[in-house]
């Protein structure tokens, strides 16, 4: 297996294989939180904890976008009193921490997925569903069955 | 590997995506295979699957039935007008000049909370990419199921200590998260779905519920002030002895006001009380409407949703963090994709000019022109292996449930789930055809994909194994099994 060294470079050489989809958890409800499940394609690119520790960091950035507390109670009756216009013209908090969210996507990317040959796809671009890791295999390799054949088994549930 | 005749398409070349009318559902494999030119890039609301307007280049969206809208947005301005006209000057002189500041906070109050709830996306889920679907149909397939029934079609989970379905939206192609429910009018999945109100043209969800609560609150003080300010007046002029309908005669415009007001004040109060309850439970209309929690399918079923204080209940529906769009309406539709992440759901199938392909009736007639012997491809059946789509390969949508793809047989990289309902029903629909070739490998899901199937005469099939040499015609039938 290569290994790549930057984006770029996984974009141009390397060819998809496979896409990973870490489903919503809603033991909580509704706010947005994803299963910390390792699946069981990636056992073989990347380790345990640092995939476990970037889905954490995920989950802890929207609980912070969602929580209701002081602030969202102020900003809530602030907008409720100018009829909701104040919406056209500030960011809201959610916004603020999604550009955070983007950029510790790609820096995550940039740092510890793509040099492994994966990378991850902001759940913002999937509705929020799931979040998309793609499987990169070289494709001077000829393993176009390698990255494949753990899928067909039952796992990841 | 022999060279073949018929071009290999390449998946670069092929055309953008689009859509053109979105809620138009293009019938299956039809339309001949005009190339289309290559277009400026266009936004994602114009591509949008749903049954939806837009306005202002995606600023603005509206469901496509606008219902009374129009009609809710002409009796406001009609009597907040005449109010002003009519009302307002005899009052300002006799009581106090308030009156219109109070009125005039109010309308607009109204006004922008109407616009705002009719013209937001309620918190429409975008439909799942054709990836994330095969990845759902596997899980739910994995259960190890080879017959052909369809797959359950709801998930549990588990929150708060209570078991909650999910059910499988088959439109959207994903399970829905809590909560949503798929609008039938709009044709869309909506986050915590209220209900569909045509007095306002829109789902309410997710992110307008605040502005649709607000609405109907301030309609409702708008009504009642109004409604008390035409009785003061019509009081007032009416004093001395000179009656009603001097009263009325004076001032005609009070006379409608004071008909809309009376009849429609009860119907707001009650809307908005009914909302107010609802807020303090944190339920949405749909749920108060199925009864979901209250305890008619099962003891101990409480909404798990709630958080048992009315105050915070309150704050958390109307006064949370304003969530994101999920839809990006403006947001540009990436021209480059590669053939298996297209995330439309139809698509012109391109071709060279030596095959065509039409429809007619319920079967699809390809025409290629292979010349050379193709013995080294293989597929093996009863086999769920999956691989990758190989690069070039041309990926044709049929049916907003279906994607088939022709690969060079220079490669064994297909996807075969589940091959053997393939034979199983080739051998109910052509008895007598020893010869036959699978060409519908990619399937969106077994219960209801629709298959397209390939006959040919050249083609051979030893037990398990299914190979072909050459062919020149191929007749596909339209079959379809749930």
């Amino acid at each position: 297996m290569s290994s790549f060294h930057n984006l770029q470079e996984l974009r141009h050489s390397a060819s998809l294989a496979n896409k990973v989809f870490i489903q919503r958890d809603y033991s909580e409800g509704t706010t947005c939180r994803f299963q910390t499940k390792f699946p069981s394609e990636l056992e073989s690119r990347i380790e345990r904890t640092l995939f476990e520790d970037t889905v954490k960091t995920l989950n802890n950035f929207y609980a912070e976008a969602e929580k209701i507390g002081g602030q969202s109670y102020l900003e809530g009756c602030l907008a409720c009193a100018t009829a909701y216009l104040i919406f056209l013209c500030m960011e809201t908090r959610y916004e603020k921490v999604l550009k955070k969210i983007a950029k510790y996507i790609q820096e995550q990317n940039e740092k510890i997925y793509a040099p492994r040959g994966l990378l991850i796809t902001d759940p913002i671009e999937r509705g929020m569903r799931v979040i998309e890791i793609s499987i990169y295999e070289d494709r001077g390799s000829s393993g176009s069955s390698s990255g494949s054949s753990s899928v067909s088994d039952s796992t990841a549930r | 590997m022999k060279s073949r005749e018929y071009q290999q398409i390449d998946p670069q070349a092929l055309p953008t995506p689009v859509r053109t009318p979105p809620h138009d559902h293009p019938q299956a494999g039809g339309g001949d295979g005009r190339k289309e030119p290559r277009r400026t890039p266009r936004r994602k609301w114009e591509v949008f699957p749903g049954k939806n307007r837009f306005f202002c280049d995606g600023r603005i969206m509206m469901a496509r039935q606008s219902g009374v809208f129009p009609l809710t947005l002409g009796l406001i301005l009609v009597t907040s007008g005449l109010f002003f006209i009519f009302d307002c000057p005899f009052l300002v002189k006799h009581l106090t000049g308030c009156i219109p500041a109070i009125g005039g906070v109010l309308f607009v109050f109204v006004l922008v909370t109407l616009l705002q709830t009719s013209f937001t996306d309620p918190g429409i889920l975008p439909r799942a990419t054709p990836e994330e679907a095969v990845d759902v149909e596997r899980q739910i397939d994995d259960t190890g199921n080879t017959s052909y029934r369809p797959p359950p079609r709801t998930k549990e989970v588990l929150i708060n200590q209570q078991v909650i379905k999910l059910k499988y939206c088959f439109t959207c192609k994903m399970f829905r998260p809590p909560r949503t429910s798929h609008c039938s009018l709009c044709d869309n999945c909506v986050e915590r779905f209220d209900h569909h109100c045509p007095w306002v043209g829109n789902c309410v969800g997710k992110r307008n519920y605040r502005f649709f609560y607000t609405f109907i609150v301030s309609l409702s003080f708008l009504t009642a002030f109004i409604f008390g300010c035409v009785t003061t007046h019509l009081a007032l002029r009416a004093q001395g002895g000179k009656g009603l309908v001097f009263a009325l005669k004076e001032s005609p415009g009070s006379a409608v006001e004071l008909a809309i007001c009376f009849f429609s004040v009860w119907s707001i109060l009650g809307l908005s009380g009914f909302h107010t309850y609802l807020v303090a439970s944190n339920l949405t209309t749909n749920e108060d409407i199925k009864g979901s929690w209250s305890g008619k399918s099962g003891e101990g079923v409480t909404n798990p949703y709630s958080h048992k204080n009315i105050f915070i209940n309150c704050c958390s529906v109307l006064c949370a963090p304003m969530p994101p769009s999920l839809i990006d309406r403006r947001g540009l539709v990436p021209a480059e994709e590669s053939a298996q992440t297209s995330g439309m759901d139809t698509e012109r199938p391109k071709l060279n000019n030596k095959s065509e392909m039409n429809v007619v009736g319920g079967s699809l007639h390809l025409v290629f022109d292979v010349q050379e012997s193709c013995s080294d491809f293989s597929l093996l059946l009863n086999q769920t292996k999956t691989v990758p789509l190989p690069a070039r390969s041309l990926v044709a949508c049929y049916s907003p449930n279906t994607v088939s793809v022709c690969f060079p047989v220079s490669e064994c990289c297909v996807k075969v789930t589940p091959l053997c309902a393939v034979f199983q029903l080739l051998s109910k629909v052509c008895i007598d055809h020893a010869f036959y070739w699978v060409w519908l490998v990619v399937f969106y899901g077994v219960h209801q994909a629709q298959l397209l199937v390939c006959l040919h005469q050249a083609y051979i099939m030893e037990g398990n194994c299914l190979s072909f040499n050459k062919s020149t015609e191929i007749t596909v039938f339209h079959c379809s099994f749930v």
